[in-house]
C-alpha cells in the first residue's frame, strides 16, 4: 500500500471551467435562435466560421507556446469568445472580416497576454473594436429584420460570407442609428415615421434582447455569475435614459425601455460584462463595474460617435477594473472595515 | 427558539456521515505497542519523565508539560517503556518526531486515581489544575491545551460558553456518536466547565444533520436545563470556532484576537467529556473516540481507542482493503492531512481516519488557469478574495497578500472545493503564509543583528572615551606632581626613577659580562639584596609571623642565593678568561 501525499482539501466539487463555458454557450441559444428568426442565417454563419477560425488560432498559439492542445482546447474558452464575437458582428459579414476579428480576439487579446485567465480586456470586444475602427462601413451595415425586407436563406448567407463579391444584400439603419441621427423630431413622430422602431425598441431587436435576457437569467439561476454587474449596468443605463428622456422631446436620448431592449444591451449585460477574467472581482467592485458600463453605454450611444457602445464601454471599464478592485475590497471576518489601500 | 445567524459563504459537500454511525462505539482494545508522540497539542512538547526499561501503569505520567502552553502525557495502558525515539507521527510534514514507546503487557493495570468528591466544592483554580494534570488538549482537532484556554486572560469575564458539537467536516462522526451515546456525560462535563467559567449563558451548538444526537441531548438536558441546545442549518465550515461564534451570537471575533476578547469560550463536546472524566474520576486523557471510515474499509465505525494505538491497528479492526486505498487522511476530507505511514499513532486530536478509494476521492485533476469566476469569494467564510490571493501568491507579492488579509484565511478548503479550475488554492495560501512568516523571522533576526551591532559600536565608543578620560586624568596628575616637585625644589621622584632605570638598562646593554665593573656592581646589588632578604627572614622568625610568609621569604632568599652563586661563578669564569 503506497500512500499518496496530497494537501487538503481532498474532496472537490464537480464543477469545472469546461462546464462553465458550455453553459454560457448553451445560454446563447435563445438569442441566436431569435437573431436567426429575424435576421436570417447570417449570424449562424458568422458564429460557425468564427469558431473554425478561432479554434485554429487558439491551436496555433498553444502549439507555439508549447502547451498541451487537448488540455487547453477543451476548456471551451476559445469557443465562447468566438460565439460571442460571431453574435456581435453584423450578419452577412464577409469571411475575412470575421477572420480578422477572431484573430485579434484570440491571438492579440487573449494569447499574447498569456492565455485564458490573464487577459485584461474582454477578447471578443477587442476583436469587435478592431473591426469597428478598421472597417466602419462593413461594421455598420445590418440586414433589415423580417417583416421589413426579404430575409436571405442559408445559401445566401454562405454566399455573403465566403463569396462576398457576388453577394448584394440589403442593409438598413438600426433603431439606434435612427435615434442618433434624429434631428428635430419628437419621439412620437420619429416612431410614427420609422417602421423599424417597432413598438418599443425596434422590430426584432426587442425580441432578441428578451431572448438574451432569458439566457442570462438562466445563467444566473445556474450561478455561473452573480447578479451584481448585469443589474448595476441595466439600472444605471435605465437611470441615465430616464434622466435624459426629456419627455420624449426632439432632443430626447430615448426612453429607458428603448435603451434596455435595443442594440446589444441584454447581450452585453449578461454575456459580455460578466466575463469574470476582465471584470472587477468583489461584489461591490462588480456593482461599480456594471454601473460604470451602463453610464458609458448611454454616453456613447447618445453623445458619442458610435450608435452602439457596449464594446467601448466594456473596454474602458476593463481598464478601470484593477482600480475598482483596489478600492472595493470586502470587509473580512473580524475586521471593522476593509483595510485602507495604500 | 434562539435566533441563529448566518456566516458568509460556506459550501455543502457530500456529508458521507451515515456509513460510520450504523453501529455504536466499539473498543479498539489494547494493541501490542503504544507510540506516544511528545507533542500532540499546540505548544511546547512534553518532557519525558520515564526512561527506557521502566514499567509504567495505566494512567501514570510519562511526560510532563514543559512550560505554560503544553500538555502532560500519561501511559494509556500498563507495560514497559521500550524506547524514547523518533517515530512516524501523524503530522502534515510527514516527518518523524520523538515518541515514548510502550510495549503493553496486556494487563491494563491502573495507577491509583481518584476524582474529587464534589466539584462544586472546589474552586476554579483547583479544577483547572486537575484538567491540566490530566493532559487534556482540545479534542476537536486543534489540540490547544484546555486548561490554558479555560484560564483565559485575568480579569476578563466569560459571557457565553459555547460547546461545539457541530462536526461540520464530511465523514467524521466521532462527536456525533459521542453525543448520541454519552449525552449525559457531556452535560456533566459542561456543568464542570460552567462551574469554572461562571458564564452568563451556555450554548451547545450542532448542525441539523444530526437528529439522533439532538434528541439525545434534549432528553439529557430535560432534567438539567443549564445548557441551551441550539441547532442550525448544515453548512461547511460552521464548526470552525469563528464561524460557530458568529452563528450562535452574531458576533465576530476581532481579527488577530481570541474569542475571549468578546467574552466567549468555545469547547468541543469531546473535551467536555474528558474534563468530566478527569474531575469526577481522576482519569487522565488516555483514550478518545476516532471515526474510521471511507470506502476502503469494510465496516466504517467509531472506536474508543487508546492514544498511541497505531492507525494500522484500527484499520485492521475496521477491515481495511489495502489494495483499494491510495491515501490515508487524518481528519476529514476538507482539512485533514495525508498520513503516509499507517504505523503512525492515534493522538489526542485524531478525530477521524479516512481511507477513501480513488473513485470516492479521486486525485485532483491538473489545475487549469484561474478565470476569476469568483465562486471562491462566494464560498469563503472569511469574506476574503481567494482569486486575488491566488494571483498575488503566484507573484509572491507578500505585501499585497497581507493587505488582502491572507492571515485571516482559516484554510477550510471551501475555495478549493468550489474552484472549477481545480486549483489547489489552500496549498498556495499555506506556502505563502510560511514564506511570509519566514520573511518576518529573517527580518526580526537581521533587525536584532543590527541592534546588537549598533549597541557594540556605542559600547566601544564609550570605552574609548573612558580610556581617553583616564589617560587625560593620569597626564594631568603627572604634570601636577612634576609641578609640585619643582616647587619643592627637589627632583621629581618618578622622573628620577625613570632616569635610574634608563641608566641601568644602558649599563646592561653596554656590556653584560664584558665590563667587569658593571658585573661587579651587579654582584654587589645581588649581595645586598640577599643580605636584606636574610635580615627580613631573621626578623620574621623572631616576630613569629605567619608560616606562609616565612616559607615565602625562605624561598626568595634561597632563590637569591642561587642567583648569587651563579653570578659569582660566571664572574670568576669571565675573570679567568
Amino acid at each position: 500500500m503506497s500512500l499518496m501525499r496530497i494537501s487538503s482539501p481532498h474532496a472537490h466539487g464537480t464543477f469545472s471551467t469546461g462546464m462553465v463555458m458550455r453553459q454560457v454557450l448553451l445560454a446563447t441559444v435563445p438569442g441566436l435562435f431569435l437573431l436567426t428568426l429575424f435576421f436570417g442565417f447570417g449570424t449562424l454563419v458568422n458564429v460557425a466560421w468564427a469558431c473554425i477560425v478561432g479554434l485554429a488560432c487558439e491551436a496555433l498559439a498553444l502549439s507555439l507556446r508549447g502547451r498541451s492542445l487537448a488540455f487547453y482546447l477543451k476548456d471551451g474558452s476559445a469557443l465562447v469568445t468566438c460565439v460571442l464575437l460571431g453574435i456581435a458582428l453584423p450578419p452577412y459579414s464577409p469571411w475575412w472580416l470575421i477572420a480578422v476579428g477572431v484573430a485579434s480576439s484570440i491571438l492579440m487579446a487573449k494569447q499574447l497576454y498569456g492565455g485564458l485567465g490573464y487577459n485584461p480586456f474582454n477578447p471578443a470586444m477587442v476583436g469587435y473594436v478592431v473591426l469597428l475602427i478598421s472597417f466602419p462601413l462593413q461594421m455598420s451595415s445590418w440586414a433589415p429584420p423580417r417583416g421589413l425586407g426579404d430575409v436571405p436563406g442559408l445559401w445566401e448567407a454562405l454566399q455573403a460570407c465566403f463569396l462576398p463579391a457576388q453577394y448584394d444584400g440589403l442593409t438598413m439603419a438600426t433603431p439606434l442609428d435612427i435615434l442618433r441621427q434624429n434631428q428635430g423630431l419628437l419621439m412620437e413622430d420619429l416612431w410614427a415615421q420609422s417602421p423599424q422602431l417597432g413598438r418599443w425598441a425596434g422590430v426584432g431587436w426587442e425580441w432578441v434582447n428578451l431572448a438574451f435576457l432569458a439566457g442570462g437569467l438562466w445563467l444566473l439561476y445556474r450561478r455561473i455569475f452573480t447578479w451584481h454587474a448585469p443589474v448595476a449596468m441595466l439600472a444605471s443605463l435605465s437611470l441615465m435614459a430616464a434622466l435624459f428622456y426629456d419627455g420624449g422631446s426632439s432632443s430626447s436620448g430615448g426612453s429607458p425601455v428603448f435603451h434596455l431592449l435595443s442594440g446589444a444591451t441584454m447581450f452585453g449585460a449578461f454575456f459580455i460584462i460578466t466575463d469574470p477574467v476582465s471584470s472587477a472581482v468583489s461584489v461591490r467592485g462588480r456593482l461599480v463595474f456594471g454601473a460604470l458600463i451602463g453610464v458609458l453605454v448611454y454616453l456613447i450611444r447618445v453623445w458619442g460617435n458610435y450608435p452602439d457602445a457596449i464594446a467601448f464601454a466594456v473596454l474602458i471599464a476593463n481598464f478601470a477594473a484593477p482600480f475598482i478592485d483596489h478600492y472595493t475590497q470586502p470587509r473580512v471576518y473580524g475586521h471593522k472595515q476593509p483595510k485602507s489601500p495604500e | 427558539m434562539r435566533r441563529v445567524y448566518d456566516f458568509h459563504g460556506g459550501i455543502h459537500p457530500a456529508e458521507n456521515k451515515h456509513q460510520s454511525v450504523r453501529s455504536g462505539i466499539r473498543s479498539a482494545g489494547v494493541p501490542a505497542q503504544l507510540i506516544l508522540p511528545l507533542s500532540q497539542h499546540i505548544g511546547a512538547a512534553a518532557r519525558p519523565v520515564v526512561t527506557v526499561g521502566d514499567y509504567v501503569l495505566k494512567g501514570q505520567v510519562i511526560a510532563e508539560a514543559a512550560g505554560h502552553v503544553s500538555a502532560t502525557l500519561h501511559a494509556p495502558s500498563s507495560g514497559r517503556i521500550s524506547g524514547i525515539e523518533d517515530r512516524p507521527i501523524p503530522h502534515p510534514s510527514g516527518l518523524p518526531a520523538p515518541c515514548i514507546v510502550i510495549d503493553c503487557d496486556q494487563q491494563d493495570l491502573w495507577t491509583p486515581h481518584q476524582g474529587v468528591a464534589d466539584y462544586r466544592d472546589c474552586d476554579a483554580s483547583e479544577l483547572l489544575e486537575l484538567i491540566s494534570s490530566a493532559g487534556i488538549a482540545g479534542m476537536g482537532g486543534a489540540g490547544f491545551p484546555t486548561a490554558v484556554k479555560l484560564m483565559g486572560k485575568p480579569g476578563r469575564s466569560v459571557k457565553t460558553l459555547i460547546i461545539n458539537g457541530t462536526e461540520c467536516e464530511p465523514y467524521i462522526t466521532a462527536d456525533d456518536i459521542l453525543m448520541r451515546e454519552r449525552a449525559a456525560d457531556i452535560l456533566e462535563g459542561v456543568a464542570i466547565l460552567q462551574h469554572i467559567l461562571q458564564p452568563e449563558e451556555t450554548l451547545l451548538g450542532l448542525e441539523d444533520n444530526k437528529p439522533e444526537a439532538i434528541a439525545a441531548l434534549r432528553e439529557a438536558s430535560a432534567s438539567a436545563s443549564h445548557v441551551e441546545i441550539v441547532t442550525f442549518p448544515t453548512k461547511y465550515p460552521s464548526g470552525g470556532e469563528k464561524q460557530l461564534i458568529e452563528i450562535l451570537t452574531g458576533k465576530q471575533v476581532p481579527a488577530g484576537g481570541l474569542p475571549g476578547d468578546i467574552g466567549i469560550v468555545c469547547q468541543n463536546v469531546g473535551t467536555a467529556v474528558a474534563v468530566r472524566d478527569a474531575v469526577i474520576y481522576g482519569k487522565p486523557l488516555i483514550s478518545r473516540i476516532t471515526t474510521v471510515t471511507g470506502d476502503a474499509v469494510a465496516t466504517p465505525q467509531n472506536f474508543e481507542v487508546l492514544l498511541g494505538t497505531p492507525m494500522q491497528h484500527l484499520l485492521d479492526l475496521a477491515g481495511l482493503q489495502p489494495e483499494r486505498c491510495e491515501r490515508l487522511v487524518m481528519g476529514g476530507p476538507m482539512m485533514g492531512f495525508t498520513v503516509t505511514n499507517p504505523q503512525a499513532p492515534i493522538v489526542k486530536t485524531t478525530n477521524c481516519i479516512l481511507a477513501p478509494t480513488t473513485t470516492e476521492l479521486p486525485p485532483p485533476p491538473p489545475a487549469q488557469p484561474c478565470i476569476r469566476c469568483g465562486l471562491c469569494a462566494e464560498a469563503c467564510p472569511a469574506s476574503l478574495l481567494p482569486q486575488q490571493l491566488f494571483w498575488f501568491a503566484q507573484g509572491k507579492e507578500f505585501e499585497k497578500l497581507e493587505q488582502h488579509n491572507l492571515f485571516d484565511c482559516i484554510e477550510c478548503g471551501a475555495c478549493s472545493w468550489v474552484c472549477p479550475s481545480h486549483i489547489p488554492l489552500v496549498q498556495y495560501y499555506r506556502a505563502s503564509k510560511a514564506d511570509i512568516l519566514q520573511q518576518r523571522r529573517d527580518h526580526a533576526k537581521s533587525e536584532q543583528a543590527r541592534e546588537r551591532f549598533e549597541a557594540r559600536q556605542t559600547r566601544r565608543a564609550q570605552e574609548d572615551e573612558e580610556r581617553e578620560a583616564k589617560r587625560a586624568a593620569r597626564k594631568a596628575a603627572a604634570e601636577k606632581r612634576t609641578q609640585l616637585a619643582t616647587q619643592e625644589g627637589g627632583e621629581d621622584p618618578i622622573q628620577a626613577a625613570i632616569d635610574r632605570a634608563k641608566a641601568k638598562k644602558a649599563a646592561q646593554q653596554a656590556g653584560t659580562g664584558t665590563e667587569p665593573a658593571a658585573a661587579a656592581s651587579a654582584l654587589d646589588t645581588l649581595r645586598q639584596k640577599l643580605e636584606k632578604a636574610e635580615q627580613r627572614l631573621a626578623q620574621s622568625h623572631a616576630s613569629g609571623e605567619d608560616a606562609k610568609i616565612v616559607t615565602a621569604l625562605e624561598a626568595s632568599a634561597e632563590r637569591l642565593r642561587g642567583k648569587l652563586t651563579e653570578a659569582e661563578s660566571a664572574a670568576s669564569e669571565a675573570g679567568a678568561s
